[in-house]
């Protein structure tokens, strides 16, 4: 069945009170953009507390789900047929061409829940439910009606305009529309953790920004491809990404020379943090993201996190902090991004690795380290952020 | 200034065959077995490299078969050669530094019930003559070495080996593996003893798909891609023209004034060597002089991480590769290496420098000059 209309169903930004128009606004909006990357044209409107996608031209399903599959704030995605109403006769007559065209094997339970919204239709909802179900059973006698636990829920509803028939309810990925929270910083390094970290903050409807240190000649051409590779691939469910590209190794370097090697990886993390902040102040982010997940490497451990976290005055986002490695890597799997990860490129956190880094450091020690960076470390930090690079990352 | 000295890895396209091969796409664009005028003009084409590339290896053209390039030339003389003499036995010989597109093949056919013997190779990465006749059994089908190792630039010695097949038990077949060798070398298949011979063009400053496969005349050979039956049977598919006259062109090119070239290549391989080795702390790995390839030079580099000078001479416009270039996305210690004893710990620390045709001296002065500010500076700072 070659379906014109979806209906798009949300849940969360419906009991937003009087700013509820501002999320329906931007979940039309976010709808549009995803549409923008399907071939075809698409008309996306708003009417009565619904929102519909009509096609306009031909286009491919497949397509068109998984571009509505990937914008958050959708809960469920309907391929709806919209019937002008002419008579209740011809109602029935097309829904149940409609049943025999979707279920060929008839075999099957169902239910009808029918909704009225022009509360002047001749039938109530319960008569039409009965009359419905009972023109269905004489038309295909091997179907049954099961009304607690039906395979074919076939919704009706009459509303002004049209009366609406869908009995598939394709998930959507839920969260709210991006853009509804504002904008925060992902520190993006190569690896599985932090896409995902930046996947889940952005579905709950925040604004992606995303910081990455490159260390040539230590990390390589590819690795920092790998990284613009990984943003855009995060873009396809959060919307372009401006992926801020520092470099981080005259920085790296002096840390070495100066500072004890096995506080090297703590200490540069707490220039990252710093070094984000800083850029998520210029653009307007109010919170930084983290792809880090307690205890799962040295530098992760509660005492890590807190030596670095203390560097930073904006929250800290952590959203898979709880996660063991394998749930992060299901999610990875989930929405794409783990084949990428896991090319094997060096990131800059491991190239200086010390054999025994400290798992438990003291932030007192820590900070007495930093100080012998005070001659020239400003001005450093101040000339990475001067010259990062930026490049759009867009699906 | 920039320098490519990567040309092992792969090289870039002499004008001259990038125009013949616009002028094929853009005039002689037909079917080869197209039977009007415009699949008569593409045969030519293809008939000319034919032509072309017998005559650098003074053998007949019908010898020539087209493949996709070095990858397949070799999975065709392994696996075709294997699947059609399998009846006169089912053992292989090869040596532990080969190529992977001679490795994996070989891995396949054990699958397949064949047995393989991997030959190690001495320091200088050669392959030794008395192991190779000790390994040959009753069943022994095939034996296949490289003509020059890729990694380092040895050159196994692929006369002795035919002529020790010819003594010790003729009907053997031997394949070579002369994708490094290939416009370094005059080869002479008929006269060297070699039944089956791999080439790829894009080593040659030819294009990328294309290379060839030498059968010799009574070599018993089954196809492995299966289709239209051109290429008499053997090679089934359309073929690549553009690709092939752009071969036929390069390997023509490469053997002009060919003793001037690979004369002018040594002396680049000279100033390398001279000049790495007046810095401290490199080894250069194998032999140097004229019993070695005239265009690959390989060096351990103590305390660096080959990855990290790779991208330290890139940024100065320099491009080298640590390991083998065809296989190194997956930044894997070189099993030849490791074959030919290279210290554990510069395993790691390893470059391969390579020369093409349009290589210059300014190109080595610049690079040993580089090497010598960078080292200190990179030995600096390490891991751990």
């Amino acid at each position: 069945m070659v379906f014109q209309s979806f209906l798009i169903k949300y849940a969360e930004i419906g009991i937003k009170g009087k700013n509820r128009y501002l999320f329906e606004d931007a979940l039309v909006k976010q709808i549009r953009h995803a549409l923008k990357h399907v071939e075809g044209s698409f008309q996306v409107t708003k009417a009565m507390g619904r929102i519909y996608v009509n096609a306009e031209s031909s286009y491919d399903y497949d397509e068109l789900l998984e571009a509505l599959k990937r914008v958050f704030g959708i809960v469920h995605i309907c391929p709806v047929v919209q019937m002008a109403d002419e008579g209740f006769d011809d109602l029935s007559q097309k829904i149940i061409s409609y049943m025999d065209e979707m279920y060929p094997d008839k075999n099957l339970t169902f239910k009808v829940e029918c909704r009225r919204s022009r509360k002047n239709y001749p039938l109530n909802s319960q008569e039409m439910n009965r009359e419905l179900g009972g023109r269905i059973l004489d038309a295909f006698p091997q179907m049954r009606v099961d009304v607690h636990h039906p395979q074919i829920m076939l919704k009706v509803e009459v509303r002004e305009q049209f009366i609406n028939v869908y009995s598939l309810d394709i998930p959507g990925p839920g969260g709210m529309p991006i853009g509804t929270n504002g904008k925060a910083m992902l520190l993006l390094s190569g690896g599985i953790d932090s896409p995902v970290a930046g996947y889940m903050i952005a579905k709950r409807g925040v604004f992606l920004d995303a910081t990455y240190f490159h260390a040539p000649p230590y990390t390589s051409e590819r690795a920092k491809q790998k990284v613009v590779d990984l943003a855009r691939l995060v873009a396809r469910y959060s919307g372009p990404i401006r992926l801020h590209i520092v470099n981080f190794t005259d920085i790296q370097l002096y840390i070495y020379d100066k500072c004890p090697h096995d506080e090297l990886t703590i200490i540069m993390r707490r220039y990252m943090m710093r070094i984000a902040e800083s850029i998520a102040r210029e653009t307007g982010a109010l919170g930084l993201i983290t792809g880090e997940s307690i205890g799962q490497v040295a530098s992760q451990t509660m005492q890590s996190l807190a030596a670095t976290n203390e560097v930073c005055t904006m929250p800290v986002f952590r959203p898979v902090i709880g996660f063991d490695k394998q749930e992060i890597v299901e999610l990875a799997e989930k929405i794409g991004t783990f084949e990428t990860s896991i090319q094997p490129f060096e990131d800059c956190c491991t190239i200086f690795v010390a054999k025994h880094p400290v798992t438990k450091p003291n932030v007192n020690i820590i900070r007495a380290s930093e100080k012998k960076l005070e001659e020239r470390i400003d001005e450093m930090v101040k000339t990475a952020i001067e010259t990062a690079e930026v490049v759009v990352c867009e699906p | 200034m920039e320098a490519y000295l990567d040309n092992s890895a792969t090289t870039r396209v002499l004008p001259c065959v990038k125009d013949l091969m616009v002028e094929v796409m853009e005039v002689e664009y037909g079917n080869p077995s197209s039977l009007h005028k415009k699949g008569v003009e593409a045969e030519a084409q293809v008939r000319l490299a034919r032509e072309r590339i017998a005559k650098t290896l003074k053998v007949a053209e019908k010898n020539i078969y087209f493949t996709s390039g070095g990858t397949e030339s070799n999975n065709m003389a392994l696996i075709g050669a294997a699947m059609a003499n399998r009846r006169a036995g089912m053992h292989l010989i090869t040596s532990s530094v080969e190529h992977a597109s001679v490795r994996q093949p070989m891995r396949f056919l054990e699958e397949q019930g064949f047995s393989v013997t991997y030959l190690p190779v001495d320091q200088m990465g050669k392959i030794r003559l008395d192991a190779l006749e000790d390994a040959i059994r009753e069943d022994t089908i095939l034996i296949s070495v490289m003509y020059v190792n890729n990694e380092m630039g040895a050159v196994e010695p692929v006369e002795e080996i035919a002529q020790m097949i010819k003594r010790k038990k003729p009907d053997i077949l031997f394949h070579v593996d002369a994708i490094q060798a290939y416009g370094k070398y005059e080869i002479r298949p008929k006269r060297q003893g070699i039944d089956l011979l791999s080439v790829s063009g894009h080593k040659i400053h030819g294009p990328k798909g294309i290379g060839f496969l030498y059968v010799g005349d009574s070599v018993k050979i089954k196809p492995i891609v299966f289709g239209g039956g051109q290429q008499k049977d053997l090679r089934s598919g359309t073929e690549n023209v553009p690709g092939i006259a752009g071969l036929g062109l390069a390997a023509q090119e490469m053997y002009r004034d060919h003793q001037e070239k690979v004369e002018r290549l040594y002396r680049l391989k000279e100033a390398l060597v001279d000049g790495v080795a007046s810095l401290d702390g490199t080894v250069v790995n194998g032999l140097t002089g004229r019993d070695s390839a005239p265009h690959i030079v390989s060096v351990s580099f103590e305390g660096v991480r080959s990855e990290v000078l790779l991208h330290a001479l890139e940024e100065k416009g320099i491009y080298v590769s640590s390991g083998s270039a065809c296989s190194s996305n997956h930044p894997s210690v070189s099993s030849t290496l490791k074959s030919i004893g290279v210290a554990r710990d510069l395993l790691d620390s390893t470059i391969r420098f390579s020369f093409g045709m349009e290589t210059v001296m300014d190109e080595i002065t610049y690079t040993v000059d580089t090497l010598r500010q960078l080292l200190p500076m990179l030995r600096r700072y390490r891991r751990g």
